[in-house]
């Protein structure tokens, strides 16, 4: 070691072999390292993005004519919206230039009308950076800039009424992206000044499709029928749908691994599999049975005893279990609005209920009073069929 | 030190119900843990499970903890004095402390956790946990700025939220999270821990007391410890049908039921009034009060007018959250009830 340490020639060598080694573990290790599914399988590019054929042929088009209007992306979560910006912005600048082209804002950044003024204002003014040779080869690098402002529904009146002369002025070397979940909350002149783009629910095919590949590339093992309870958990929210899938695939251990090839092969019960009851579990839906049972105590009784003892202690245990109040005013909604048993009159009454009891939930009352007067109120309902 | 401090277990191993959510709670510290979301009603051992799952994470140095005191300064200047609880691994807060400010706490403060990575190169874990606690109560503007940063700092940063409901947690916060419901144990279950407990600490245990207290806490583990406890620190020797002690505020309550029963009349209105004017000053929440009332109410009525009974009493508890005087609406349940039972009463009179 000692006459190595003069030898400078060896010891650079040494030292680049060490270092590359070291990258090569930091790269390993960058890919071993756990990263949510969501991250790891969100959209590279445009084409990857599903399901909304529409938006996407519309922005595809932008990419070659290499104009782009500004921008208002709203749908409900998890169908893309995000992913679908970042998509087209790497397809565009690709991911150097993307650094000094791109400011993306989020509600988890200060977006006061201050903000707005200052920060969005002076990136909206500098000049734009020029591409390398490299980079404009590859990718369009069209001569202006993005804003996202991502969750612009959570930013004020004010902020929002700040942007408006800016998006203006700025017009020639930056675009605008807004990206909201209800469209409604944009005011008007900033939405009048956006080319809108709704995104909208996923629908049961696409899911599957994405939902069944991912499966396969993570070798996740689930039992017949998870991957419908997952889309219908998730209503259209993709996102929902993969979260709820990793989880699962955690808690149970179901990932295969791929170390030797046998392994593949052996699909004994170590690992345990996915099961339809684990989704509904990790998504907080109630067992078919309490709702069963809760249903049977609101009945009407024979010869006109009240309901008020068995519904309450029914009531008192889908607390004690935890079950989320909103989640049994669903689970009720979607029984009793589709049964047969119960006449227009009836339905009627019980949807004004629901939509009363929603409301003070939203408003933080208590869930406990809450839950057992929603019951006892449908129970009255179901209670005077006649008349 | 008390019995709930004193014998809360310490991993995940030694809990002693929901042996199922422990040992998927320990599949996710040994494995890559997700962000949580943790709800339950309180005294299910939501905190407990939480505390134990990060030893699990961890090890030991989670215990070490100490309190930080930050100050956090708004756009409009304001200074805002916020405690954290803190170790080595983690952090421990409570927004909902700054009330409406509590955005700025969440944007400032996880940013500066997320943009840091883990300083103890030993740590079993590359990422820092944050549990925010009292997650339900978090403003909407607070929860939206969570949902970006939960994704973006993902390899540095991991949450934990914990609540009594889901209800509150906007969308695409659930949709981002790991669900865990922990249940209320069962009156078995409590029954199980307190006989256990009074093994420990060398207690005569009687079944039946222990069962009384079970009935009584509602499924609430913490306060059975404690009625435990106050039944054996109370009595020199405790007997099967010893009495369990009310906390005062409830026996003040029970007493207004009984007043409320005994007379209808505006004069016991005002009587009442200066009862609930005392619960109110001594920090009792309004939602506390009402509910315990009308449940002590219900046992002494009819069971015909039961159901609007609960129903004004959810009406008013709704309007509490809404109003801003908690007193008026505690008093207007007072008063509708009266009506109620004298309507009923009259009812009753017709039709003789």
């Amino acid at each position: 070691m000692a006459s190595n340490f003069f030898d400078l020639k060896k010891r650079k060598e040494a030292a680049a072999a060490s270092s590359s080694s070291k990258q090569k573990t930091a790269l390993s290790q960058a890919a071993d390292r756990p990263v949510p599914w969501v991250e790891k399988y969100r959209p590279k590019t445009l084409s990857d993005v599903t399901a909304q054929d529409h938006t996407v042929s519309v922005l595809r088009r932008t990419l070659q004519s290499s104009n782009l209007p500004h921008m208002l992306f709203y749908g409900p979560p998890g169908t893309g919206k995000t992913s679908t910006i970042l998509a087209l912005a790497k397809e565009l600048y690709g991911p150097e230039l993307m650094k000094t082209r791109v400011l993306e804002l989020n509600a988890s950044d200060e977006r006061g009308i201050s903000i707005v003024r200052e920060k969005v204002k002076n990136f909206a003014k500098i000049a734009i950076s020029t591409a390398t040779a490299t980079n404009a080869s590859k990718y369009p690098c069209p001569p202006y800039k993005i804003i996202i402002l991502d969750e612009a529904d959570s930013m004020t009146q004010d902020a929002q009424s700040a942007l408006r002369r800016t998006m203006e002025t700025y017009s020639k070397i930056t675009r605008f992206c807004l990206i909201c979940n209800y469209v409604t909350r944009i005011i008007d002149p900033l939405a009048s000044r956006c080319s809108k783009f709704r995104f909208k629910p996923l629908d049961e095919g696409n899911a599957r499709l994405r939902l069944t590949s991912i499966a396969e590339a993570e070798g996740v093992r689930y039992q017949e029928g998870v991957v419908d309870a997952l889309i219908k958990v998730a209503d259209g929210d993709l996102r929902k749908a993969i979260t709820f899938l990793q989880s699962a695939a955690r808690l149970h251990g179901a990932v295969k691994e791929r170390t030797g090839d046998d392994m593949e092969v052996d699909s004994g019960p170590k690992g345990g599999e996915i099961t339809v009851r684990s989704i509904e579990e990790i998504a907080g839906v109630i067992p078919e049975k309490t709702i069963d049972d809760l249903m049977q105590s609101m009945e009407p009784r024979p010869n006109g005893q009240a309901v008020y003892t068995p519904v309450a202690k029914i009531v008192q245990d889908i607390v004690a279990d935890g079950w989320s109040a909103a989640q049994v005013l669903l689970q009720l909604y979607n029984r009793l609005v589709f049964s047969d048993m119960l006449n227009g009159n009836q339905k009627n009454q019980i949807v004004a209920i629901f939509s009363e009891i929603d409301k003070r939930l939203v408003d933080g009352a208590d869930e406990h009073l809450v839950t057992l007067d929603m019951s006892l109120r449908i129970a009255g309902v179901l209670g005077d069929t006649g008349s | 030190m008390l019995f709930v401090d004193k014998h809360r277990p310490k991993t995940l191993d030694s809990l002693t119900y929901h042996p199922d959510l422990s040992s998927r709670l320990k599949a996710l510290a040994n494995g890559d843990f997700p962000h949580l979301l943790v709800y339950g009603p309180s005294g299910a051992g939501k905190k407990t499970r939480i505390i134990a799952t990060l030893k699990e994470l961890y090890g030991p140095g989670v215990e070490k903890i100490k309190i930080d005191s930050r100050v956090f300064t708004t756009t409009s200047n304001r200074k805002l004095e916020f405690n954290i609880v803190a170790s080595v691994y983690h952090l421990e807060i409570t927004p909902s402390d700054v009330g409406n400010y509590d955005r700025v706490v969440i944007q400032d403060l996880l940013k500066e956790v997320a943009q840091t990575q883990q300083v103890d190169l030993a740590a079993k874990q590359r990422f820092k946990v944050v549990v925010i606690n009292e997650a339900d109560h978090l403003s909407r503007d607070a929860q939206a700025a969570l949902r970006r940063t939960m994704e973006k700092y993902s390899p540095n940063l991991r949450l934990i939220l914990l609540a009594n409901s889901t209800a509150n947690i906007i969308a695409p916060i659930r949709s981002r999270t790991l669900l865990v419901r922990v249940a209320a144990p069962t009156t078995d279950e409590i029954v199980d821990v307190l006989k256990g407990v009074g093994k420990i600490e060398r207690l005569e245990v009687r079944d039946k007391l222990c069962q009384r207290i079970a009935v009584e806490s509602g499924r609430n583990l913490r306060r059975a410890l404690l009625m435990f406890e106050a039944v054996y620190a109370q009595n020199e020797v405790v007997k099967d049908n010893t009495p369990l002690p009310p906390p005062d505020w409830e026996a003040l309550i029970s007493q207004i039921a009984d007043e409320i029963m005994a007379e209808h009349s505006p004069a016991r209105i005002l009587q009442v009034r200066a009862k609930l004017y005392d619960l109110l000053t001594h920090c009792i929440p309004p939602t506390v009060i009402l509910k315990t009332l009308t449940f002590k109410l219900i046992p002494k009525i009819d069971d015909t007018i039961k159901a609007d009974v609960i129903k004004w009493s959810a009406f008013y508890e709704h309007r509490l959250h809404l109003g801003n005087k908690p007193i008026f609406h505690l008093e207007a349940f007072v008063a509708k009830f009266l009506r109620l039972l004298e309507t009923y009463l009259m009812d009753m009179d017709y039709d003789f």
